[in-house]
């Protein structure tokens, strides 16, 4: 057994995988909600970062196909631990968990956020992919505005005055223009809350657990982890939400 | 005296390890709250030897809490739920009179039931084997003190020393991992200075045979450690982690 089939093919292995993965992904959700963030100063301020980072080029890439084998390996490894899990216990119990000290219950029963974990993380990717044929590959059948095409929103190099006629990589996005149609269709919204809900109920747990299977997590700190994971979850959601519920409530609106 | 209790039992029942196995209710009357719940169990079996029935098999030995072969899931809570308590230190004045009580074996791949409420444990004794143990020259008796170990890693190992292999964590957790158990082994050896030599040797090996024996991962929703008699703290598991990781990158093969 050399070092990689001793991370890779064993279970405490595959939880550092799943571990560092989900540190990593923690650190792009956080990063994606401070740039979004940017669309409560305007147009020119949420245009103008859009462009920066386009204009990184070959680090997009890196930053991207990063991400992408993040999110592989985290996948990988999340379906891989959870079949073995099934396959260890075949048969369950009959009987629900009564402890005789019933106020033990809520410690021996694992939380509803620890057993979903494989469900809330799937439908999150499921998400991702539609987040993504929504605003990135900007696939006009999805967005439900009624076919708009957010592939025609380009603004001159002011950042903010909308251009009639722009093309990819000479013109800069309109990714404001976006933001707001893309989330005044409330279905989207809806949607986009309920998946960023998931993502936090997901973290809620993950945030915490990662720094077990990186054996750094003990009894003096673990309730500092556990705040940590519940309040940084909460933030997140807040963060993100606070977009289509700004952009419905027409607190942020085009002009 | 208390007043006695009348329970009734659904108590699993199957012949041997092929048998597909099946609920059975019995009556548990005339029960003194004073009875260990092992002691309940024998009530019913003289009653069932008496009429000519197969008594429920469990494991079963010092009746005293440190031996770790008693083994039974009690209203879906291994060991029956009481604080840092094995099933047969558990007494029926924690049940109340008229309630059905639920008995099932440890459910696990690695921990087939071979009758009734026995299961076969063999698994852990193969992960033992692999490195829960010392190599230490035999002759004469060392000095006492020849070895200096500080108080504080000394008391730790003793925590992680007291695992007695039950298997409860198994269990309770939702994945039927075996991680307490192992962690409580790996650490209480590697925190002493006579377990270093193996220290790597130790954690590879004797996580390879966890895995190899088909037990779960850790979730870490903390179930074992709420149901261990001896209350192994979920903090070994994170020490094991360690101890893997340091394993991997000092020596990377067993």
């Amino acid at each position: 057994m050399d070092f990689i089939t001793g991370i890779f093919k064993t279970s405490l292995g595959r939880k550092y995988v799943m571990a560092i993965t989900g540190a990593g992904l923690f650190g792009f959700v956080v990063m994606h909600m401070l740039g979004n963030l940017l669309v409560f100063a305007g147009p020119a301020a949420i245009n103008e970062y859009a462009a920066k980072l386009h204009a990184l080029g070959p680090l997009l890439w890196v930053a991207r196909i990063g991400l992408l084998g993040m999110v592989g390996l985290h996948i990988w490894s999340a379906i891989k631990l959870t079949s073995e899990n099934r396959e260890a216990r075949t048969v369950e119990y009959d009987a629900a968990a009564e402890p005789v000290d019933a106020h033990r219950r809520g410690d021996i029963v694992a939380k509803f956020a620890a057993r979903t974990m494989i469900f809330s993380g799937l439908i999150i990717a499921a998400f991702a992919f539609y987040h993504l044929a929504h605003f990135t590959w900007k696939v006009p059948q999805i967005n439900g505005a009624g076919m708009e095409d957010f592939e025609s929103y380009y603004v001159a190099d002011d950042f903010t005055t909308p251009l009639a006629e722009g093309k990819e990589g000479k013109n800069h996005a309109d990714v404001f223009k976006m933001i707001v149609t893309g989330f005044k269709v409330p279905a989207v919204s809806v949607f986009y809350v309920v998946a960023v809900g998931l993502l936090c109920f997901h973290l809620s747990h993950g945030l915490s657990a990662m720094f077990q299977s990186l054996g750094i997590k003990n009894k003096n700190i673990a309730p500092w982890m556990d705040r940590f994971a519940v309040g940084a979850s909460a933030l997140i959601f807040l963060g993100y939400i606070s977009i289509p519920v700004s952009v419905l409530a027409a607190f942020i609106k085009i002009g | 005296m208390d007043k006695l209790m009348n329970l009734k039992l659904k108590v699993w029942r199957q012949d041997d390890a092929d048998d597909v196995g099946r609920f059975e209710e019995y009556q548990a009357d005339d029960i003194s709250p004073d009875m260990s719940f092992l002691e309940m169990l024998d009530v019913v079996n003289e009653g069932l030897i008496g009429s000519g029935k197969e008594p429920i098999a469990f494991d079963s030995d010092c009746r005293e809490g440190i031996c770790g072969s008693c083994s039974m899931v009690i209203n879906g809570t291994a060991h029956g739920g009481q604080k840092g308590t094995t099933a047969c230190q558990l007494h029926m004045r924690h049940f109340s009179d008229g309630m059905t009580i639920t008995i099932e074996p440890w459910r696990a791949t690695a921990f087939p039931v071979h009758r009734d409420l026995v299961v076969d444990r063999t698994a852990f004794d193969r992960i033992q084997q692999k490195g829960g143990f010392i190599s230490v020259r035999t002759g004469s008796v060392p000095d006492a003190n020849a070895i200096p170990v500080s108080k504080d890693e000394s008391d730790l190992a003793m925590d992680a020393a007291q695992c007695i292999g039950c298997g409860a964590c198994v269990a309770a957790c939702k994945n039927a991992s075996a991680m307490l158990f192992v962690a409580a082994k790996i650490s209480h050896l590697s925190l002493v200075p006579q377990g270093q030599p193996e220290r790597e040797r130790r954690a590879l090996a004797m996580v390879k045979q966890m895995d190899d024996e088909g037990f779960g991962n850790c979730t870490v929703t903390g179930s074992c450690e709420a149901v261990c008699p001896k209350e192994i703290s979920l903090d070994f598991i994170a020490r094991m982690n360690r101890e893997y990781g340091r394993a991997l990158i000092k020596k990377g093969t067993i």
